[in-house]
């Protein structure tokens, strides 16, 4: 997905026409973690679903909301405010969460609420500013200027790794 | 690596350990020639499929083999040498195998040493035994033209095996084919052995012979299974019988013929099936919770019958999954055999119920751990013979292995007939490795002694041997039948042997549990672990009570620790106290040779659930097994068992230990009554003791907390100030850090007694020998082994509230009431006479029964009696019967006191005639009770 290129030849693939158009152009679906915008690649997210019925794990680390029965699978809920550090929202029963793969097992993030579908140029993706917070800039892939506000790649295979090296250490 | 040497490799290795264990047999055996022709034929089929996958190595080291078994077929004596002989060829035929699977290709290499050896020892058994089978030829011939049956390959052929009974319905068709197959199969080969043996190493004829059994090999291989002894199947194939050429000798028995009554399916797809049955399971359960919401729902009928079929299929699918436990033990006689030849003893092994069944999936993660058993009870269990004969023992050791089923659990015990644990050595070993103290060690009983074997780095054999001894000891073999959910336990008697027994869940894939409910979650505890469900009730028998905030429960003559799921998982109010409180559902569990409780909110029901993984997020937390949907569609965790033992702690389970054994010592010794004494250290180096049973709590209070008002010290405590009473007025109270005090208290009030230190707890025989008149102090008694001065806390009860003892409307008695007190404990009547006195009562005391009698003989009058139960010479009830029958006193109020006021024992008391009964350490109620049977007396006069 983030594979690295040359922003030239990008730019040159987007003038010579609309077949590779396709291929230069992400979809994401964006969610709201308290007021940031965040985009997730469409093709990592499963579901999007409300959590109810969440069972909590005791002695887990505070970033994991709980287990969940999603259609009968278990999915492991983690909460994205807890993992960039944010407050609890003040209405959390109407939070909503986003259904991802990861290494053959389900994870649901927890985010405040979905947004919509958008097609963004890759070439528009510019990189983390240098004094994001550290906890950010480890799960963000990016950030795309959008009209009036910035929508940060979230990355959620690092999302879930630095979750799994957490835990390792 | 093509699917057909894939094939031969699993058959192979499966059929060279049915010829290992035949050997043995044979060589204890060697007259029976059953037992020698299925060695001779397996041993054939692999020559003759070597031959055909163009494996000369194998090959000729087959043929050498076969050779010599052939010499023996005929008749040459079987010698020791010669099976051992076999035994190393075998092993390296294994071992080329091994090579085989790993690299695709036989290794290079030559067997040379063995083949000439083979040789040398069939030329010797033909030296041996005149004259062969000059029958041979026309054996051969006839042979020859057996009709060389069509090789069919709808069969699924892959690892593990599954008895024909339980997909017969399902793969019919396939029967007749499998019996005409094998019926051709047994004949060739029988016809074919025959040539074998009586070729005599004449090549041409043999090759000649062996040309038809070359191409039909890999069949033969698939039919004359070795997991015939398996599945005693119903005999339903008369056309395998009648085979012409079996007829003469070559024809194993009817048990063998039945292999073909199996059929192959590849493990994964038996994996794959039990996955989607348990999914079935759930998804049942789950419409099975929603049918139950709904009254008069049309679904019932049907959803009903889905259930019950379910549960059949499920039944059936964990069936193909269960092979008999003879599967694992299939190495052992082999094992054992080569041990008994390295180590110079006589050794017999003895199996007994090998065709108990369990989860193939169990049965391979324990095979490790009983081989591992087995030579430990080989090599260090049993004697040599010359030690044995020595102690009167017969010369051969035992060593026995027998599983059952019992519930939804295997046990498997290896019992050997050996010298037994040495006590002495392990304590000594525990003590050099720090394990535990000299004390602790003089504590333990002879039983917690043994178990030590599980601890890690606690092996006892003197000299490690090549055998076992090498510090991968019985802790691994633990960890192991522990990881798969079962426990161990080992009996030893010295002299006598060893007992170990395992206990093992039949299956890993459902588990049957019980879900509480702790901390407003549910959470679900694998039944195998838990051994009883108690319910503690402050007025019951059962009652949580607390050691220096330590929980625990008296359950029947023991302690027994608890601990609060809640507190474990950490999903604690800040006050363990509080959600303790007196009451409580305690799961009593036992894992490995620890027992605790678990105490939870809520018991619900049990519940068979279908185990899940946990994320690789949580698979750090060692409290939970894994989790599950519960049918309601609720995600709930599993508890592991050992993670919660193990977070208890093993401290505790030594403490506990010394505890269940103080408490059984008084129960053994009941006239050396012993009290828990709580010592400590109060204004001076002298230490000072309190009844523990009269302490609530212990508290370390920060110091800055302590308020002083009118001349008093006071902390908020709980919500209210409790005032704080220094023991004499030589001791300061900390500035700095926390202060340590006792805490007395009843329902409405608490004082703290404070303290400098508090030293320890014991158990000793209570004898205040000196007693003092100093305010504050009942006396002094040995504790130790040392001077203790005995703190009377009824003299600080009133220093803190005047009023203590007037509460709750007891009031002072307004008349001169006369009390006997009967109390064989000096202790007791020292503390109740000041609390009765204070209350305004006249107080006698009597140390004994007769002496109260005595007493009333004389004519001294009493207004009421409160009276000990258990007393030296007369008892409480005995000396209340007594005072009943004389007329003077059948009305005069006696009161009871007991340290257990059990339902029970209320019961007897009233039946012996007591008027009341009360706790012994309720010193209000006592003063209550008094009051209420005296004015009862007053009215009825």
């Amino acid at each position: 997905m983030s594979a690295i290129r040359d922003p030239e030849q990008d730019q040159n693939r987007i003038a010579s026409g609309l077949d590779v158009l396709a291929k230069d152009v992400t979809q994401y679906v964006t969610v709201y973690i308290a007021s940031q915008l965040f985009g997730l690649p469409i093709s990592r997210v499963h579901d999007v679903f409300t959590p109810d019925a969440m069972t909590p794990v005791p002695l887990s680390k505070s970033e994991i909301a709980g287990v969940l029965n999603l259609r009968g699978r278990i999915v492991t809920a983690v909460d994205m405010r807890c993992m960039l550090g944010l407050p609890e929202p003040d209405d959390a029963t109407k939070r909503m969460a986003v259904g991802i793969d990861y290494k053959g097992e389900s994870y649901g993030l927890i985010i405040d609420r979905v947004g919509e579908v958008l097609n963004l140029p890759m070439s528009e993706r510019e990189p983390n500013p240098v004094n994001l917070d550290p906890r950010w800039s480890t799960i963000s892939a990016g950030v795309h200027r959008l009209e009036g506000t910035l929508m940060v790649i979230l990355d959620v295979d690092r999302v879930l790794q630095s979750m799994s090296e957490a835990i390792a250490a | 690596m093509d699917d057909l040497l894939l094939e031969f490799l699993t058959e192979t290795n499966e059929s060279l350990d049915v010829v290992d264990v035949e050997l043995v047999k044979f060589e204890q055996d060697p007259n029976n020639a059953e037992i020698l022709d299925n060695i001779f034929r397996l041993v054939h089929t692999i020559k003759g499929t070597c031959g055909f996958l163009g494996l000369p190595r194998l090959e000729s080291l087959a043929h050498a083999g076969e050779t010599l078994m052939g010499k023996y077929r005929d008749g040459a004596p079987v010698t020791k040498d010669g099976v051992s002989l076999i035994l190393m060829s075998i092993d390296r035929l294994k071992a080329i195998l091994a090579d085989l699977e790993a690299n695709g290709s036989e290794p290079s290499g030559d067997d040379q040493d063995l083949i000439g050896e083979l040789e040398r020892m069939a030329l010797e058994s033909d030296a041996i035994m005149a004259g062969g089978g000059e029958a041979a030829e026309a054996v051969a011939e006839e042979a020859e033209p057996e009709p060389e049956p069509e090789p069919e390959e709808e069969r699924e052929v892959r690892i593990g095996e599954v008895p024909l009974d339980e997909l017969e319905r399902i793969f019919q068709e396939t029967e007749s084919d499998f019996d005409a197959e094998a019926a051709a199969k047994q004949q060739m080969e029988d016809a074919l052995a025959e040539v074998k043996a009586s070729s005599d190493g004449d090549e041409a004829a043999s090759a000649e012979a062996e040309a038809p059994a070359s191409e039909a090999v890999p069949e033969p291989v698939k039919v004359d299974a070795p997991k015939a002894e398996a599945k005693p199947a119903p005999a339903k194939k008369p056309e395998a019988k009648p085979a012409p050429g079996a007829a003469a000798e070559g024809k194993p028995s009817g048990e063998k013929s039945l292999a073909s009554q199996s059929i192959r399916a590849s493990v994964d797809t038996l994996e794959n099936l039990m996955t989607m049955v348990s999914e079935l399971v759930l998804t049942r359960n789950q419409l099975l919770e929603i049918v139950r919401r709904h009254e008069d729902s049309e679904f019932k009928v049907p959803l009903q019958r889905l259930s019950n079929v379910t549960a059949e299929l499920q039944e059936g699918v964990m069936q193909t999954r269960m092979q008999p436990i003879g599967n694992a033990w299939q190495k052992l006689p082999r094992i054992v055999r080569d041990l008994a030849g390295e180590l110079g003893k006589d050794i017999e092994l003895d199996m007994v119920g090998a065709e108990t069944e369990l989860d193939r999936q169990v049965l391979d993660l324990i095979k490790d751990p009983l081989t591992h058993m087995v030579r430990n009870s080989a090599d260090h269990g049993l004697e040599m013979p010359d030690v044995r004969a020595s102690l009167g023992k017969p010369e051969k050791g035992t060593i026995k292995l027998s599983a059952y089923h019992e519930g939804g659990h295997i046990i498997i015990e290896i019992a050997d007939d050996g010298k037994g644990l040495p006590t002495e050595k392990l304590k000594q070993k525990a003590i050099a490795n720090e394990l535990y103290t000299e004390a602790e060690i003089d504590r333990m009983s002879e039983t917690q002694i043994h178990k030590l074997i599980f601890h890690p780095g606690l092996s006892t054999a003197e000299q490690v041997t090549n055998v076992s001894g090498r510090g991968v000891g019985m802790d691994v073999v633990r960890t192991n039948i522990e990881a798969i959910g079962g426990t161990i336990d080992l009996k030893s008697q010295e002299g006598r042997g060893t007992v170990v027994m395992i206990k093992i869940p039949l299956t890993l894939a459902i588990v049957s549990t019980l879900i509480v409910e702790s901390a407003g979650e549910r959470f679900a505890i694998p039944q195998l672990a838990v051994i009883e469900l108690v319910r503690a009730q402050k007025d019951s028998e059962h009652k949580i009570e607390t050691i220096r905030n330590t929980p625990v429960l008296r359950l029947r003559n023991k302690l027994l620790p608890l601990s609060p799921l809640s507190q474990l998982l950490g999903v604690d109010t800040p006050d363990p106290q509080e959600t303790i409180g007196e009451e409580g559902f305690i799961v009593v569990m036992q894992v490995g040779n620890q027992t605790f409780g678990l105490v939870v909110d809520a018991v619900f029901h049990t519940e068979e659930i279908v185990v899940k993984p946990m994320s690789t997020m949580l698979r750090h937390l060692t409290m939970f097994s894994g989790n599950t949907i519960l049918g309601d569609g609720s995600v709930i965790m599993i508890l592991d068992p050992n993670g919660i033992a193990n977070a208890i702690g093993s401290a505790i389970d030594g403490e506990v230990a010394e505890e269940a054994n103080a408490a059984e010592e008084i129960q053994l010794d009941e006239d050396k009554q012993t009290s828990s004494m709580l010592v400590f250290r109060a204004g001076g180096e002298e230490p000072k003791a309190v009844m523990l049973s009269l302490v609530t709590r212990l508290e370390d209070i920060q110091s800055e907390s302590i308020e002083q008002a009118n001349d008093r010290y006071l902390v908020q405590y709980r919500g209210h100030l409790m005032p704080l009473v220094k023991v004499n007025d030589d001791m300061e109270l900390r500035t700095g850090g926390t202060q340590p005090m006792l805490v007395f208290a009843d329902e409405h009030r608490s004082m703290g007694l404070v303290v400098d230190e508090i030293v320890d707890i014991v158990d000793e025989v209570l004898d205040i020998e000196v007693t003092s008149e100093k305010p504050g102090l009942l006396g002094s008694a040995v504790i130790k082994g040392k001077a203790t001065e005995i703190v009377d806390v009824g003299y600080y009860m009133p220093l803190a509230f005047d009023d203590w003892f007037m509460m709750k409307d007891v009031g002072s008695a307004k008349e001169e009431f006369e009390v006997l007190l009967v109390d064989d404990s000096s202790f007791f009547r020292n503390m109740l006479a000041p609390v009765l006195r204070s209350a305004g009562y006249s107080v006698t005391t009597c140390n004994n029964a007769q002496e109260a009698l005595d007493l009333l003989d004389d004519g001294s009058s009493f207004d009421a009696v409160v009276s000990d139960i258990e007393m030296p010479g007369l008892s409480g009830y005995e000396f209340t019967a007594q005072l009943r029958k004389d007329k003077r006193f059948a009305n005069i109020p006696i009161i009871a006191m007991s340290a257990h006021a059990s339902p029970s024992a209320v019961r007897r008391g009233r039946e012996a005639g007591f008027s009341d009964y009360v706790a012994k350490f309720d010193r209000t109620g006592l003063i209550a009770a008094i009051k209420e049977q005296t004015s009862e007396v007053e009215l009825a006069a």
